[in-house]
């Protein structure tokens, strides 16, 4: 049966968002869709999941798949997919679609489409244009094998909403792992806490540069306290330690598209722009008139930021 | 520990903003300078560390390989990487267009295969197309552990690494047991992020990547650089990803400057509504 095979993402058990927008290639994609969760408690992620107009949800729910672990997850995945004869396999391209999808197209001798921002369904071909050149150039690619394995950004497929309905959800086993699984084991997951929103899910981003030093927390959170924002940073500011690893927003950091993106002290540099240029308003401040970050901010404030971000808390609340 | 490190030569990822179209469409460098993918630059310094003692970094306690799949043009780059440290290098020649990223794989493996590293790294993406496959596919065609995203690698006795994947707000820790496929991510670079066995736990690195010095420049001219065909590393040359013309994004224009703070406010309140 041709059609579309969606991979969700789990953590510990639940669906990531990300998966919807796996979803939101399928429907654009036409044809019918599965939809196959993998891991420890997979079972119930696949009933959340009927509600999305999936053909069906199928489900591997394995002890085994409850850490992620590309070598155990790709078998399955590779197998499901040509079992059920599917043409496509869809991940959304989160560090977990990116590092899955091109083993399992390599299992399948299939072309792979990574990062794609757009589909366009040509008759029975399709084509697919995906971001490259940090951003500054859109390539349109073809597959010429019959499989095809796409990733897709999640910034640029909008979560797909519920269609109601209930698809029917089955089981499906966990293939053989693959004799490489034997040597990777996982150790532990170093979750950055935070009591914000997830930088790749908030409608308000604020991100600060190497210019805040030390004073970058006691500078920023009252702002994105103010606008419910998750905070980012440059990696200059993650490098110097001012601010966490996990915060970084750029080509190497985080890929951001929220209604809102403040960029405090941030010079605009080419990497960084590349993560966050999908913004839909972004505001620079900074003392330097020259700064890049001006060419592509809607509202640029040339100011001290150590002035200006607390008058603009003060603002914000005066006028709330 | 033997380690093959795969390197791409590319348009100044600095510049990539002043890319243009060609007639046809296709993307056009001309006047960027070529660089090493900065990721891979990241590869080779990890390599370096891998097979040194950090503190004496002029004797390799291994053997590092740097491998490219390009025209001759690379051979500058493989020189400079010789300067840094290779021990050797190896072109393969092809070009851009002749090449995806599972032919890129099937190629790598057999380098593999005559090589026989202990370890490949890569770079997480190169900087031109940032397909981020490439490493994963060699893994798969090669039958080993790959870690993608790596940040942070710990030899344990070179039989193991244990390695910090970077991931969307947490490091993901795994160990891979040798020969492995690993990318990684720039936080490779930072002073204590690569642990070799050779270096004390308490050393650190100067943040980034080494130069070659002149005299090393000099002396590698006489380390091996040797050319292979494509062809003679993979039979089916044909392309399972073919990349047609390409657009500019539309340019994001540069709004207004405000002249407060309290005009932001209003601005993003009654224009942008987004407050
Ligand atoms: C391979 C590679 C990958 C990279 N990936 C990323 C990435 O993912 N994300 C990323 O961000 N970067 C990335 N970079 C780094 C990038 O090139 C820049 O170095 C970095 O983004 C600069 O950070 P910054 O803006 O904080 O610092 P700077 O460039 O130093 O800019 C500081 C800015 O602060 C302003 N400023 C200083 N004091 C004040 C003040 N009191 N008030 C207001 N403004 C002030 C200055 O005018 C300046 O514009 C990468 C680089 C490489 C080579
Ligand atoms: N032409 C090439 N020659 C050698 N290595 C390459 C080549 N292209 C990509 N690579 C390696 O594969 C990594 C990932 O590239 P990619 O998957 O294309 O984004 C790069 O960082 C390099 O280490």
């Amino acid at each position: 049966m041709p059609g579309t095979l969606v991979i969700a993402e789990l953590q510990d058990g639940k669906v990531r968002k990300a998966t919807h927008s796996a979803i939101t290639f399928a429907r654009q994609a036409g044809a019918p869709f599965a939809i196959l969760a993998l891991g420890a408690g997979a079972a119930a992620a696949a009933r959340e999941l009927a509600a999305f107009g999936a053909q069906k949800v199928l489900a591997c729910d394995d002890a085994s798949l409850a850490a992620y672990v590309c070598e155990r997850f790709a078998p399955t995945v590779a197998k499901v997919a040509k079992d059920g004869g599917w043409d496509t396999v869809v991940v959304t391209a989160s560090s977990f679609g990116k590092d899955l999808a091109p083993r399992v197209a390599a299992r399948l001798g299939a072309g792979y489409a990574p990062d794609i921002n757009l589909l366009k369904v040509d008759g029975a071909t399709r084509h697919y244009r995906r971001p490259m050149y940090a951003g500054n150039a859109f390539g349109w690619l073809e597959i010429t094998t019959p499989v095809h394995v796409v990733s897709v950004r999640q910034t640029e497929f909008a979560a797909a909403e519920p269609s109601g309905g209930a698809s029917p959800v089955e089981s499906v086993a966990k293939a053989p792992d693959d004799p490489a699984a034997a040597r990777v084991e996982f150790l532990k997951l170093e979750v950055g806490k935070s009591e914000r929103p997830d930088l790749g899910e908030a409608r308000v981003v604020v991100s600060g540069g190497r210019s805040l030093k030390e004073q970058f927390k006691q500078v920023l959170e009252p702002l994105a306290d103010a606008l419910g924002a998750a905070i980012g940073a440059s990696r200059a500011a993650c490098d110097a330690g001012y601010a966490a690893p996990e915060l970084q927003v750029g080509q190497t950091g985080r890929t951001v598209a929220p209604q809102l993106y403040v960029a405090v002290g941030i010079s605009g540099a080419i990497q960084h722009i590349a993560g966050m240029k999908g913004s839909k308003y972004i505001v620079a401040i900074n003392k330097d008139p020259d700064a890049p970050i001006f060419q592509i901010a809607d509202y640029g404030l040339v100011a001290d930021l150590f002035v200006a971000v607390p008058e603009l808390v003060k603002e914000l609340k005066a006028q709330a | 520990m033997k380690i093959l490190v795969a390197v791409k030569r590319v348009a100044d990822p600095e510049n990539l903003n002043k890319i243009k179209l060609s007639a046809q469409g296709k993307i056009d460098t001309t006047g960027l300078e070529p660089k090493a993918n900065p990721y891979d630059e990241y590869a080779l310094e990890t390599a370096l560390r891998l097979t040194e003692n950090g503190a004496n970094t002029k004797a390799r306690l291994g053997e590092v390989v740097v491998v490219t799949f390009g025209p001759k043009e690379n051979e500058q780059m493989l020189r400079a990487m010789l300067g840094t440290g290779a021990d050797r290098a190896i072109r393969v020649d092809a070009t851009d267009d002749a090449l995806d990223g599972d032919l890129l794989a099937r190629g790598l493996k057999a380098v593999v295969d005559r090589e026989k590293p202990d370890l490949v790294l890569l770079g997480y993406q190169q900087a031109e197309t940032e397909s981020n496959e490439v490493g994963q596919m060699l893994a798969e065609h090669l039958g080993w552990p790959q870690a993608t995203f790596a940040g942070a690698i710990k030899s344990e006795d070179d039989k193991a690494l244990v390695v910090g994947r970077e991931i969307e707000g947490a490091t993901a820790q795994i160990r891979v047991t040798l020969p492995a496929v690993v990318a990684v991510t720039d936080k490779i670079i930072h002073p204590k992020s690569v642990q070799s066995k050779h270096t004390a736990p308490t050393h650190a690195y100067p943040d980034g990547v080494r130069f070659a010095a002149l005299m090393a420049i000099m002396a590698a001219k006489k380390k091996p650089l040797a050319e292979l065909k494509l062809s003679e590393l993979a039979q089916d040359t044909a392309l399972k990803v073919r990349y047609g013309a390409a657009e500019l994004p539309p340019k994001r224009a540069a709004g207004v400057k405000v002249k407060d703070v309290k005009e932001l406010v209003t601005k993003l309140k009654t224009e942008a509504k987004v407050i």
